[in-house]
């Protein structure tokens, strides 16, 4: 500690010197927060202000710096001295812009401005410099699972960009399905017609590329290690093993069709009934001839039967709509046309989507004279002769039968995602799963799968981001999709792989914490062996020895503390984010006694969606309660319940915990964080009761980015509940 | 363009076509013989055209199903249809068409066809009154009032046309009085000067108009 060196700074622009008493702010940094250097700027973050701290750090060796000024995601540029630890008071977005204008509110403004800085000085006393993750590792190659579109598309991308890719895959050829179609949905326009798939040419690309290595018949017998230094074992079909270090994966092990064998009603299995697979395996025979059924017949009419198996309600078949099953129809239909107009091909459809530019490639399908009807098909009865379609016909709301020489079924996607590691050990459809990665997890041998089967990814936010750092999943193997999105997808994930490494290399965080040098840092004397951690970590970083202590991954880590806030003997930290780090701010507040009718409300803000709603509310100017205290947070589920008994002990009348949407639509940053904060605020009812207290006295909720009107309001609606509630009987035991 | 003389064997046979359900034959038979039928194939089924049409509930079949009908084979219910009889010519559902079709003229040009083929509803007025319009402007070249007014009259009998002059008298001598009637206009009737050119005229343009349709053999 004697090295150390702590200096606030205090801003007066942007109306803070207007409005608060900043004097006595300096006097509070000075006598209570024990800051050895306090200045007061009129425009801190202006070039003159962050030279008088960039002069303190150089000529009065400042190692701390309290900064109170505007919100800690304002001026982050000005703001920004990497050498030394530095905390922010947000006296802007959190005081003078949310707290009711008028004389009768200076006192509570003030209050809440004096508290603000007590908490930064608490805060940044307790902080360290990170140095970055000592396990570092700088291994770049990146190991691509699939040789389908998304898999050589990511490889190559990869490969452009000047990294090394070893491509793994299962078949002896490359290509997966795109290479077994006769012509693709067009990507440019007109949108037209369909084109070539330039499968040979993207397989040439690939193998012809110095730092592209294939590896066909192949695939992984075991995958360890960590962003960086992964290990993974690559088996041939003929037993011979390879092993290749690489620094990320991607997992682009596509789909695979649903079986048409599970539509009898739909005549699936039986005669001149094929699914979209079939159809294009006749296509390629026919080869812009005249196309042929398996008993050599030329097929003078067709009938493509959509959602096949799909957006099913009974739940027996697929649930989901693939995507790309409408436009690869009206592909399919006009392999017929343009072979031969008098072809009759009919299109029965419930809702025909075509996203991306389809509508163009749907028109250029009626104006080759596909017909289209909107009507759902009760049966098909095949035989050796030809189809009776059975269709109701929506839009004339009647029945009709249709003969055709070929059906053709639309079936969906079904991702090849591996093991489902959530279901249980002895659960027989685990059993029969095949694993793609071979993780030696402790958490299990995939990437951990979401809604349908795919694996996890978020949809909007972090599409490519798994829970397992350093793998990305891409193509169909995450949401369905078709060659256009697969092509996008994997570059998106070749480019969130080149990051990780990148990251891996310089010991920081991936996504989200992106860039972040601090790493979970555990006190192993301390620990009990309660494996909480290890179970919890969303991502997991954590494995056990065989002595059962948590053995941290640091480059799996996304820092998002969700150890932290398991960990019962708080034995978790980081350098810059800890129990003390927070729980220091807490006890700083100055606390008014019993009968001051001033309130202190905690409030534990995400800092991914809550708090910026927070400052969103400020900017606007919505007010709301100067009773209230923020502290943001990485993630709700690093929030150790140390700090509600400490909050409700230093005799604060209430507690609100700000946390993302969770759930299979999760919105949390880290997976699982904010659910795991909420199962465990549901546990601390019993705690409250023991302790006298009201249940009421805690409350989670979950917000938005968005909702920066309804943090204000909750927050209201908060302290008018604790106004109502009375004040807490624990003040002044502290 | 209504003759008919020309065209009662080739709508016989076309009649007689067995059509199959939801085969390109009969939408084949639109394209090629209805005005702009070729558009029918394009209609995507959103149904903003049965929404906008100011007659919509009057109708038996909405312009969206009519061509879905079309679609479907039902050559018959389409082309014995009163619906596009009953067209106002408003042009509501071609303005909003997404996908630009001509409806409205599509709809003319169906029952004009079907009209031609001798299938459209017997005794439909509208259909009626544009026979009556035709043969009367196709005799000289202009269109007599007075003859087309009393022959809407009298066409369902003597006594109906006594009664219907009756009511509408009023009207009738009004114009009189501001010399909008010519009552001598029932004797010939002004006409155009060159009327064995404008015969010829209409006969080369229905010749044309047949052989573009297919009412012709050669």
């Amino acid at each position: 500690m004697a090295d150390n060196k702590f200096a606030g700074y205090i801003c007066a622009g942007c109306g803070i010197g207007e409005t608060l008493d900043v004097d006595q702010l300096q006097k509070i940094a000075q006598k209570e927060g024990k800051m050895q250097v306090v200045r007061r700027h009129d425009l801190l973050c202006g070039a003159e202000g962050v030279q008088m701290i960039r002069d303190d750090i150089a000529a009065e060796g400042v190692t701390h710096l309290m900064i109170a000024a505007c919100s800690r995601r304002s001026k982050t540029e000005a703001f920004r001295f990497p050498e030394v630890a530095v905390s922010r008071a947000n006296l802007r977005e959190g005081v003078i812009w949310v707290v009711a204008q008028g004389a009768e509110h200076d006192e509570v403004r003030q209050e809440m401005a004096d508290d603000y800085v007590r908490m930064g000085c608490a805060e940044v006393k307790k902080m360290k410099v990170p140095a970055g993750n000592p396990d570092r590792a700088s291994n770049k190659r990146i190991l691509v699972v699939g040789g389908g579109v998304s898999g050589l598309t990511a490889a190559l991308e990869a490969a452009e960009t000047g990294y090394e890719a070893i491509v793994v895959e299962k078949e002896a050829e490359l290509g997966g399905w795109a290479a077994k179609l006769h012509r693709r949905v067009p990507d440019h326009a007109p949108y037209a017609q369909p084109q070539p798939t330039g499968m040979p040419e993207l397989i040439a690309k690939v193998k012809e590329h110095p730092l592209i290595r294939v590896h066909t018949s192949s695939t992984l017998a075991e995958t360890s290690g960590a962003p960086g230094r992964f290990t993974a074992k690559i088996a041939r079909e003929s037993g011979a093993v390879t092993e290749e270090t690489v620094g990320a994966i991607i997992q682009a092990s596509g789909f695979s069709t649903y079986d048409v064998t599970k539509l009898p009603e739909l005549g699936g299995g039986g005669p001149n009934v094929v699914d979209q697979a079939g159809l294009e395996a006749l296509a390629r025979a026919a080869d812009g001839g005249p196309i042929k059924r398996a008993d050599g017949r030329e097929v003078g009419s067709v009938v493509f039967v959509q959602c096949a198996g799909q957006r099913d309600p009974t739940g027996t078949h697929l649930s989901y709509c693939s995507g790309h099953c409408c436009a690869t129809s009206i592909k399919q239909a006009m392999y017929f046309k343009d072979a031969n107009p008098g072809v009759d091909t009919v299109v029965v459809y419930s809702d025909l989507r075509v996203p991306g530019m389809g509508e163009d490639f749907y028109r250029s399908a009626q104006d080759k004279g596909v017909l289209f009807t909107k009507g759902s098909v009760s049966r098909v009865d095949a035989s050796e002769s030809g189809c009776k379609v059975q269709v109701r016909d929506l839009i004339l709301d009647e029945d009709a039968t249709i003969d055709a020489d070929l059906v053709v079924l639309a079936t969906g996607q079904v991702p090849n995602s591996g093991v489902d590691v959530d279901l249980p050990d002895e659960d027989p459809v685990k059993e029969q799963q095949i694993s793609i990665l071979n993780l030696n997890y402790r958490q299990g041998k995939d990437i951990p799968q979401l809604r349908h089967g795919f694996t996890d990814s978020h949809f909007i936010c972090f599409p490519y981001e798994t829970r397992r750092t350093g793998i990305y999943a891409a193509g169909p193997v995450r949401r369905p999709m078709d060659i256009a999105q697969a092509t996008d997808d994997a570059t998106g994930a070749a480019l969130k792989a080149i990051q990780a490494v990148e990251n891996a290399e310089m010991g920081r965080a991936a996504h989200p914490r992106s860039g972040d040098l601090s790493y979970p840092i555990v006190r192993l004397e301390g620990c009990t062996q309660c494996k909480r951690c290890t179970v919890e970590c969303p991502f997991g970083a954590i494995d056990e020895d065989e002595k059962r202590f948590p053995v941290f991954n640091e480059s799996r880590c996304r820092r998002c503390g969700t150890c932290m806030g398991a960990c019962p003997v708080r034995v978790i930290s980081f350098e810059n984010y800890s129990v003390d780090t927070v729980g220091n701010q807490l006890k700083a507040v100055d606390m008014p006694d019993e009968f001051s009718e001033k309130p202190r409300i905690l409030l534990l803000a995400c800092e991914n969606d809550a708090y910026p709603a927070l400052d969103m509310a400020g900017m606007s100017r919505t007010v709301y309660s100067a009773f209230v205290r923020v502290i943001p947070v990485r993630c709700l589920g690093s929030v150790n319940t140390i700090w509600i008994t400490d909050a409700l002990n230093s005799g604060y009348d209430g507690v609100m915990m700000m946390g993302c949407k969770h759930g299979d639509d999760y919105q949390c940053h880290f997976v699982k964080g904010s659910e795991l904060a909420h199962y465990r605020m549901s546990k601390i009812d019993d705690t409250l009761t023991t302790l006298g207290l009201e249940t009421e006295r805690v409350a989670t909720y979950e917000v938005a980015i968005t909702d920066s009107q309804r943090v204000a309001k909750l927050i209201n609606d908060y302290a008018a509940q604790i106004n109502e509630i009375g004040m807490s009987p624990m003040k002044g035991f502290a | 363009m209504v003759t008919e003389a020309s065209t009662v064997n080739a709508a016989a046979d076309a009649n007689n076509a067995a059509v199959a359900r939801y085969r390109n034959d009969f939408l084949k038979e639109v394209e090629d013989r209805v005005e702009e039928g070729h558009w029918v194939k394009m209609c995507m089924q959103c149904g903003v055209c049965a929404g906008s049409c100011p007659f919509g509930p009057h109708w038996e079949h909405s312009p969206q199903k009519i061509f879905m009908m079309i679609r479907a084979g039902k050559r018959t219910e389409v082309l014995m249809s009163d619906s596009m009889f009953m067209c106002t010519s408003c042009y509501n559902c071609m303005v909003r068409c997404p996908r630009k079709l001509p409806i409205t003229h599509i709809m003319h040009g169906l029952a004009n066809y079907a009209h031609r083929l001798g299938l459209a509803p017997k005794n439909q007025p509208t259909r009626e009154f544009a026979t009556m319009f035709w043969h009367n402007l196709a005799r000289t070249g202009r269109i007599n009032e007075l003859k087309l007014t009393l022959a809407v009259y009298f066409k369902d009998g003597f006594v109906s046309g006594i009664k219907t002059a009756m009511t509408m008298q009023g009207i009738g001598l009004g114009l009189l009085k501001a010399k909008r009637l010519n009552p001598m206009e029932i004797v010939g009737g002004h006409k155009l000067k060159d009327l064995k050119g404008f015969h010829a005229i209409i006969a080369k343009a229905s010749e044309i108009e047949d052989r573009k349709k297919g009412f012709t053999r050669n």
